[in-house]
């Protein structure tokens, strides 16, 4: 048995506990909060031992790992108790708002032998698994340029506020929602070597993004480009999805299905075929012990188990892989401050690049 | 219930396979005629009971029944509440409380918590539960709904945190306010099983996906049959056809077969497919004599 605290009792952290609660591998010792409501109808309900901080957790209880979803602020200190204490940890996305940071926890975290994970959970969807898969055995050939998107209904109108609407806290469209498409660019093509262009656009929040647009740029050559909003009422959900365009095809895929096109020239790939080829959410989804709200979420939460408990000793989504979408993250912001870089010469010498609080033209 | 019920997935873009076809059927029902015009297909089928979420849009069709009695003797909703993206969409945006706030039709409780903080009396919780459930319940005044279901994304939240007591609380609620029984849809039909047995709520109706490939089975088709044989339940089947992924034939006789189930739960926007499936139905799956 696992013996397993949760960290944060918002959407994530709730969802998290039930998931972690059903394994059958793991005991959920210690639940987390520094609110009393959410924490006091858990513990009157449900028979969790319930504690206002971490550390009061962790000096109480004998933990062997810990999920933490609490604001993206918070992370940090909270990593660092985890890790001091030799605990395991599991962290929501973004890891930090400082990809120096991430990459110092990481280290951390390596040194004290302990297995990190963060919530990237799209990296254990299966269609985007299957894009891994085919891009690794060269399916396309090279791949020239790569497009990833996701697009919701979150902010909707200029109201509202929780830290998800501060980018101080970690909130915003960028960290929020762009993180997991720019996840999957790490993941499929590493870390970019430049970004330009980016655009942090804010259509209804005040104190944040709600778009955000950029190219990447990477050693081999490729380019990517990303494009998100979450102020998009056309989706029911978040929808998120992944193109690659090489020289001997193309592959589309979001949360549902993968389609594949492979021309005369593709190595033969098992079964595919040239031409169009569509893959099914229904063949490429391993099941789970336990479903919430999409495989995805229950798989990463098993990997991180397995890991735990030593069953499993190739990680997915440790620290140093996080690290490299917060940089790319920070590489945005940084971008989207200086503004467009090309401007129309021939009519007039370039004016001073105005520097809107978030790197929005006026 | 019926051996058949009428899903409304397909009203509103869901499609678990395909984000494209989601979306071409989306456009289709922009109209609330194009989904009365597929409701009454449904219905001239002899397929009566339209098993729906509490969606905005549901509204204007129970407005359309409760406006037609004499077109719908027969017609029966089963809604599924809450219609959980409004409700997450809300959290996101303005936090748990905010979102609960901004449901509830009494914000006098809400506000009452908040300053009770970390006092939560038992009363204080069943009325948000009981007060949530009336609001949702709003649109189908003076229809029939025998049966009210609480949806698989609340079920299986509760049923993972271990928060038994809301199952009976709703249990409770559906029974005596609205004359009705509860209905359970979960994705862990045999955990879920296990609890409400525990809680003492027995021979439950659940609907969960029921299908040859295990689909969205989670702890696997063997622990379902098991489970289905060994509880007595009244399972509503979903998922049947996997999205498609098993022959209608195949799929229908192999659920037909599996002990517990009393129903099959199915979208389509074809009156030739409500046919087609009504026939199969009629063929491999005889009404029900007595249990």
């Amino acid at each position: 048995m696992i013996r397993v605290a949760v960290v944060g009792l918002g959407k994530m952290g709730l969802s998290h506990l039930a998931m972690i609660r059903a394994h059958p591998n793991v005991e959920v010792v210690a639940v987390v909060d520094a609110t009393g409501y959410v924490l006091d109808v858990l513990g009157k309900y449900t028979g969790l031992r319930t504690f206002p901080d971490l550390d009061a957790a962790l000096s109480a209880v004998e933990v062997d790992a810990v999920i933490i979803a609490t604001p993206t602020r918070f992370h940090a200190p909270m990593v660092r108790s985890a890790i001091a204490r030799g605990v395991h940890v599991f962290c929501e996305k973004p890891l930090t708002l400082s990809a120096a940071e991430s990459v110092e926890l990481a280290s951390l975290a390596e040194q004290a032998g302990l297995v990190t994970q963060v919530g990237y959970h799209n990296r254990f969807v299966g269609a985007f698994r299957e894009v891994k898969r085919l891009l690794d055995v060269g399916a396309i050939g090279r791949v020239t340029h790569m497009q990833a998107e996701a697009y919701g209904p979150v902010v909707l109108k200029s109201k509202g506020s929780t830290w998800r609407s501060k980018r101080t806290e970690g909130g915003g469209c960028l960290y929020d929602y762009a993180a997991h498409p720019l996840d999957l660019l790490s993941w499929y093509a590493g870390a970019p070597r430049a970004v330009g262009g980016t655009v942090l656009g804010s259509v209804f929040s005040e104190d944040t993004e709600d778009e955000v647009f950029g190219t990447l740029f990477y050693d081999s050559g490729m380019h990517a480009q990303i494009s998100v909003s979450w102020s998009d009422e056309s989706f029911r959900k978040m929808t998120t999805r992944i193109t690659a365009i090489g020289t001997m095809g193309r592959i589309e895929a979001d949360r549902q299905e993968v389609r594949v096109y492979l021309r005369d020239q593709a190595p033969a790939l098992p079964g595919y075929e040239r031409g169009w080829n569509v893959k099914y959410t229904t063949e490429l989804t391993e099941p789970v012990w336990f479903y919430l709200r999409g495989e995805e979420y229950s798989a990463q939460l098993d990997h991180f188990v397995r890991r735990v408990s030593g069953e499993e000793t190739e990680g997915l989504n440790g620290f140093a892989s996080a690290a490299v979408t917060d940089r790319v993250l920070e590489l945005l912001t940084i971008d989207a401050e200086r503004g467009p870089t090309t401007t129309d010469a021939a009519a007039a010498p370039p004016p001073p690049v105005r520097r809107g609080r978030r790197g929005r033209r006026a | 219930m019926d051996r058949l019920l009428f899903g409304d997935n397909q009203f509103f873009g869901v499609n678990h396979m395909s984000e494209e076809k989601a979306r071409a059927q989306a456009m289709r029902f922009q109209e609330i005629e194009a989904v009365i015009e597929v409701l009454d297909a449904a219905y001239d089928e002899g397929i009566t009971t339209f098993m729906c979420t509490t969606h905005d849009r549901i509204a204007q069709v129970a407005e359309h029944v409760r406006a037609n009695p004499d077109r719908y003797p027969d017609f029966v909703f089963s809604p599924g509440m809450p219609y959980a993206h409004k409700y997450a969409d809300a959290v996101t945006e303005a936090g748990m409380l905010g979102a609960l706030k901004r449901f509830m039709p009494e914000e006098g409780l809400v506000n009452a918590l908040v300053r009770g903080g970390k006092s939560v009396a038992t009363k204080d919780v069943e009325g948000i539960i009981t007060l949530l459930v009336d609001a949702e319940m709003a649109m189908f005044r003076g229809l029939r709904t025998p049966v009210i279901w609480l949806q698989n994304v609340v079920v299986d939240l509760l049923l993972g945190l271990g928060f038994v007591e809301a199952f009976n609380i709703f249990d409770r609620h559906v029974r005596e306010r609205y004359g009705a029984e509860p209905g359970f849809i979960t994705m862990n039909l045999p955990m879920l099983l296990d609890t409400l047995e525990a809680a003492g709520i027995h021979n439950p109706i659940v609907c969960s996906n029921i299908n040859k490939i295990g689909f969205r089975m989670s702890g696997g088709i063997e622990s379902y049959t098991r489970a289905l044989e060994e509880r007595p339940v009244r399972a509503v089947a979903m998922s049947v056809f996997a999205s498609g992924a098993i022959p209608p034939r195949e799929a229908i006789e192999w659920v037909a077969a599996q002990p517990g189930v009393e129903s099959i739960v199915f979208g389509a926007s074809s009156r030739a497919n409500i046919r087609s499936t009504r026939q199969l139905v009629d063929e491999l799956m005889p009404p029900l004599t007595a249990r």
